[in-house]
């Protein structure tokens, strides 16, 4: 039951959401999130949005990742 | 898209080669306190990559597997006085001390498994004439949701049980109880809520390092390599590895929510002890959905919980693995549970079970 799935934002209306988990569409309340867009991956748990994917972080990530195994020794 | 890009199995290797460049030889045991990232560390077999004095061990992270026979009980006994129980699925098959919700099913309880809390407060409006009770169940990612829906003025007919837990307080007890952690993979989406801070004065205070960390792969594999940073240069922080999903205020909408219909309280954990303020409860403002305040629930007295898996709790405690474990696999399997690690997807028993005990 924890596992929170991330998806896609297709249309929102309201504090409801249509989600695109890879080609399957389910609703989830998106009532937790303040700035929610069509387009933004979020994280599905027990039918609610609970936090954005942030793209931009995830690529910074690789990067930083990047930095670290090469300094580790 | 993101979901590849942490799955890259020429990094992964890089990271292997550079956790074993700074594993040294000497036992190192880290923990982790969530039944997701014991998916991914089994069913990707990561043990068998790591050096062999680095354990990873899962902690008391599964919520199924926590929930005391008592709280079943309960929801057996409203069961049995009409009530409609509504609940997630991995909850049905648990043992209470004589019974379990699956056996009440059979025997034509009503009880009906849901997806969201939403769905339990639906069908409370179809059913207006009956009582409908809500297992609230889970960590804090699953609590911030209940404590909506019981704020959004329920229908009248609609309660909660509240079994609601926190991790970090959890954490804390193993700490304290000196077992020989020396680190924390903390949990991802429990973090999405609470962010970092909760986190921080177990480092302060246990000198405990702790990463938080997604669930590909990768990311466990990383969060290992930066634990490993923090013992080899002894320093204990709390650093995100999550930063894609995790905020470090966390999401401050849900914990209002949950400060707002919730205050901590301190109940035993199934396989482990009373822990102080590691449970929630319904503020007295909400008692109206409160079922344990609004149904006079009799239990028997002196039930143990726990009491049917003599393991578990090691195996909550992180202390040992299911190979331990005479019932594994014989008279405890996921069609029939002995004890609450076999009955979850994310319980660690039923996790081996299906991906091979070796992996643990
Ligand atoms: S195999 Fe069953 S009885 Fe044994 S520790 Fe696991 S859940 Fe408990």
């Amino acid at each position: 039951m924890c596992l929170a799935v991330p998806a896609r934002v297709t249309t929102i209306n309201g504090e409801e959401a249509v989600l695109d988990y890879g080609g399957v569409t389910r609703k989830a309340n998106i009532s937790m999130l303040s700035d929610v867009n069509v387009g933004d991956y979020v994280l599905v748990h027990v039918g609610y949005a609970i936090s954005k994917m942030d793209e931009e972080e995830a690529l910074e990530t690789l990067k930083l990742w990047d930095e670290m195994l090469a300094a580790a020794q | 898209m993101m979901q590849n890009t942490f799955n890259d199995k020429s990094t992964a290797e890089r990271i292997i080669r550079k956790i074993k460049s700074v594993s040294g030889s000497e036992k190192i045991k880290l923990m982790h306190v969530c039944g997701t990232h014991e998916q991914t560390i089994t069913k990707n077999g990561l043990r068998a990559l790591l050096p062999e004095n680095i354990e990873v061990v899962p902690g008391p992270g599964c919520p199924v597997c926590i929930t005391p026979a008592r709280e079943i009980d309960s929801s057996i006994y409203l069961s049995r006085s009409g009530a409609i129980i509504t609940t997630y699925g991995d909850m049905l098959r648990v043992p209470g001390s004589t019974s379990s919700l699956a056996k009440e099913k059979a025997q034509g309880g009503d009880i009906r498994i849901v997806y969201s809390p939403i769905e339990a407060v639906e069908i409370a409006k179809r059913n207006p004439g009956k009582n409908i009770v809500f297992l609230g169940i889970g960590f804090e990612t699953t609590a911030p949701m209940t404590a909506q829906v019981i704020k959004n003025a329920p229908p009248d007919n609609f309660s909660v049980l509240c079994f609601h837990r926190l991790v970090p307080p959890a954490m804390e007890l193993l700490l304290k109880g000196g077992y020989d952690i020396d680190g924390f993979i903390d949990p991802g989406h429990v973090s999405t809520i609470i962010g970092t801070a909760p986190y921080v004065p177990l480092s302060e205070k246990y000198h405990i390092p702790q990463v938080i960390s997604g669930f590909e792969p990768l990311d466990v594999l990383m969060s290992i390599f930066m634990l490993l940073g923090q013992i080899k240069n002894n320093t204990a922080i709390v650093e995100n590895e999550y930063v894609r999903a995790v905020k470090s205020e966390g999401n401050l909408h849900a914990q209002k929510l949950m400060g707002e219909v919730f205050e901590p309280c301190s109940k035993e954990w199934r396989g482990l002890p009373v822990i102080p303020d590691a449970s929630l409860k319904i503020k007295p403002e909400f008692s109206e959905y409160d079922a344990e305040k609004r149904f006079d629930i009799e239990l028997a007295e002196g039930e143990a919980c726990g009491a049917d898996c003599p393991m578990c709790g090691n195996i909550l405690k992180g202390l040992s693995n299911p190979a331990d474990c005479e019932l594994f696999g014989k008279a405890c399997t996921p069609e029939n549970p002995v004890g609450a690690c076999m009955v979850s997807s994310e319980g660690t028993c039923n996790i081996a079970y299906r991906y091979g005990i070796n992996q643990i």
